[in-house]
């Protein structure tokens, strides 16, 4: 990365160029490229080990399929972890919500509008998104205006709504669904084709581009300190190659002899992904959340109305499983009520691996999609080398453990480095 | 503090503030007042009930009972946004920052600029941030890394810059100088007798009573929860005041012997 930068543009000077002193320049976040690095370990170590099997675009495209339910949840996750809260109900939450948009589907909708109408995928995502809005927003109203403590609630949660989906369902699996909503689980006709893939790509690639430029221009107009420019065009190039590399392999998956390209769910969990990490970053409820869990009583002094903001924290959390229950359901074309048994431990693994510090206010939306995305490769490539449920269990308990540990070894030395 | 504009409307008046804590009560029955351009300190020793009795003002825990008039009108302050809407800026003991985030976040928490989209302004906060910083900190120069990271001095100037920069009318400074060395001491003690010029009324609350002397124009004394009195500056010496500071006795109260005691 550095070399081919500095064909590009010599840094003046010249002399000994370290790497410490790349990373010092493009600005990069340490913690992110410490996942890329170990996703790149473990992906070569999964495909070495599985003989070739796993750096395919047949197991990749199933890998990012698998990543999308976790990550979409995750995204909301960090939020919650990073105002001091914790959310264990989301597992159960998805259950309940897929299975009561599956009974709207198939028992209600359909006799009044017809089997499948098409506007049935429109209500049905749209009872599922504010269904999880209303079940999420209930539990934080009861974290912040009852005061209970979100451990206790969302453990109730986790019973409440495990319960409540067994009954709508009578302990019966509800299939088939709608077939347009079938789509949204991905699936050979639930991916939007070659053509489509690359203008996504492109776009992206210029929204890149653009984001980058805008950065630089505005920091330049205030007169702040600026990237090396070959820093700049170094990361747009890396940036704009991972993603058109993606839709590339994305693109080459031709199963039926048609290119798949990228597949709904994981276009879902990019646009989420992107929505997220703008309210986290970019908006003043998201500067909130992270204010709270610096210091709720700074933030409460400063004027923030924080009882409001954790409640919008969760109905956002819950808004998000609802997505996640689509895709979860869409792709299963059923739902029953052991729908996403035990996700909510995947779910905060994938934060925690991401970087989100259960001691609140850390966090980061990308970081934990990364996160998701090491959790998926180190449990399918374990299935790819054979090995059984108990040893992928040992294994992501071991890693989860590890990467906390990481991180609370580098917050301890970045503020070392800053304080001498 | 001249005589003519102690005749005008105070700034704000405190009359028989009340608050307590399960039975104990932390502030009983205070009534103090603070006019434009006027340093008012606020002295006593720990669990005077100084804290408590400006906290009320701040919006941070309300008055039991008792009346806040802010020129001469009362005012309803229930949360710290109501406080902040009245030009009542805090700057609090224990600085209120939240760790997590930057310097300029921090100024502007609650109150953050945004483009025009609605979306946060960050290089407008930093620019403004390294603007007031200039003045009040020069040397500051972290405006992109964690609070958690800074010093305790670089702390304490992110919150007088988070108070000061919001053109208060009133301030309330909680032990602004507690974490400072010398040189930033003076530099705070040179802000506040600036912001005193420019009209702003400012409740001091300070250990060190060399400063109070330095800044005061009056200096209010509370024991136990009750105010012991308040005096102009000119017209009393420090032994005086630690007289009140610590035996409750006025100036007026107190013997040449009880004085000497005191240096025991």
């Amino acid at each position: 990365m550095g070399d081919t930068t500095l064909k590009q543009d010599p840094a003046p000077g010249g002399g000994a160029f370290s790497l410490a002193d790349t990373i010092r320049a493009v600005e990069v976040d340490l913690r992110i490229l410490g996942m890329l690095v170990a996703l790149a370990v473990i992906w070569l170590g999964f495909h070495i080990a599985s003989g070739g099997l796993f750096l395919t675009p047949r197991n990749l495209w199933n890998l990012s399929v698998q990543t999308s339910t976790v990550g979409v949840m995750a995204t909301g996750m960090v939020l919650v972890i990073v105002s001091r809260n914790i959310d264990l109900s989301v597992g159960s939450m998805l259950a309940f919500i897929g299975v009561a948009t599956a009974v709207l589907q198939k028992n209600i909708l359909s006799d009044i509008i017809g089997f499948d109408h098409p506007a049935i995928w429109i209500i049905a995502v749209g009872f599922a998104l504010i269904m999880g809005a209303i079940l999420g927003g209930f539990q934080g109203w009861v974290v912040s205006y009852i005061g209970v403590p979100s451990f206790i609630v969302t453990l109730g949660g986790l019973l409440v709504w495990r319960g409540a989906s067994w009954q709508v369902a009578s302990g019966q699996t509800v299939a088939p669904l709608d077939g347009i909503f079938r789509l949204l689980g991905g699936g050979s006709r639930g991916s939007i084709g070659a053509t489509l893939s690359w203008i996504v790509g492109i776009v992206a690639c210029v929204g890149i581009i653009l984001l980058l430029v805008n950065k630089r221009r505005q920091r330049h107009q205030y007169g702040f300190p600026v990237r090396p420019l070959w820093a700049e065009i170094g990361l747009g190039v890396i940036a704009c190659s991972a993603v058109l590399g993606a839709v590339a392999i994305a693109s080459s998956y031709a199963p039926l002899d048609r290119a798949l390209g990228i597949s709904n769910p994981v276009l879902i969990l990019i646009g989420v992904t992107v929505i997220m990490t703008f309210i986290a970053t970019r908006t003043r409820f998201g500067r909130s959340v992270y204010a709270i869990g610096g210091n709720p009583e700074a933030a409460e002094l400063a004027g923030i109305n924080t009882r409001r903001t954790i409640l919008l924290v969760f109905a956002l959390m819950g808004v998000l499983v609802a997505v996640g229950a689509v895709i979860q359901t869409a792709r299963l074309n059923a739902a029953t009520s052991a729908l996403g048994t035990a996700l909510e431990l995947s779910v905060i693994a994938a934060a925690v691996i991401g970087g989100t510090s259960l001691a609140g206010g850390v966090g980061s939306i990308p970081g934990a999609v990364l996160g998701a995305l090491v959790l998926q490769s180190l449990i399918s490539g374990m299935v790819l080398i054979g090995a059984d449920a108990p040893v992928q269990r040992l294994v992501v308990g071991v890693v989860l453990v590890f990467a906390a540990a990481i991180d609370v070894f580098y917050r301890k030395r970045t503020e070392r480095l800053v304080a001498t | 503090m001249t005589d003519a504009s102690q005749d005008g409307t105070p700034l704000v008046e405190l009359r028989d503030v009340r608050v307590s804590f399960g039975g104990v009560h932390a502030v009983d029955g205070v009534t103090i007042d603070l006019y434009p351009g006027e340093v008012v300190a606020l002295v006593g020793g720990n669990g005077a009930g100084k804290t408590t009795l400006v906290r009320t003002l701040s919006g941070a825990h309300p008055a039991d009972s008792g009346e806040i008039l802010i020129e001469g009108k009362p005012a309803d302050i229930r949360t710290p946004r109501d406080a902040k809407d009245l030009g009542v800026e805090t700057i609090y003991q224990t600085l209120a920052l939240a760790e997590n985030i930057d310097a300029p976040s921090n100024m502007f928490l609650g109150r953050e600029l945004t483009t025009r989209w609605r979306t946060l302004d960050d290089s407008a906060m930093e620019s403004e941030a390294r603007t007031i910083m200039g003045r009040l900190n020069p040397r500051f120069q972290n405006f992109k890394i964690a609070v958690a990271s800074l010093s305790g001095g670089q702390r304490q100037s992110v919150a007088i810059a988070k108070a000061v920069y919001f053109n208060a009318r009133i301030l309330i400074m909680d032990e602004p100088v507690a974490a400072l060395g010398p040189a930033e001491t003076a530099q705070v003690n040179e802000l506040v007798l600036q912001l005193k010029a420019e009209g702003i009324g400012i409740f001091l609350i300070s250990h060190d009573i060399h400063d109070v002397f330095d800044l005061a124009d009056r200096i209010s004394v509370m024991l136990h929860g009750r105010l012991v009195g308040t005096v102009n500056k000119d017209d009393v010496t420090m032994d005086e005041v630690l007289a009140m500071i610590i035996m409750g006795k006025l100036p007026t109260e107190v013997t040449d012997v009880e004085l000497e005691e005191l240096h025991g």
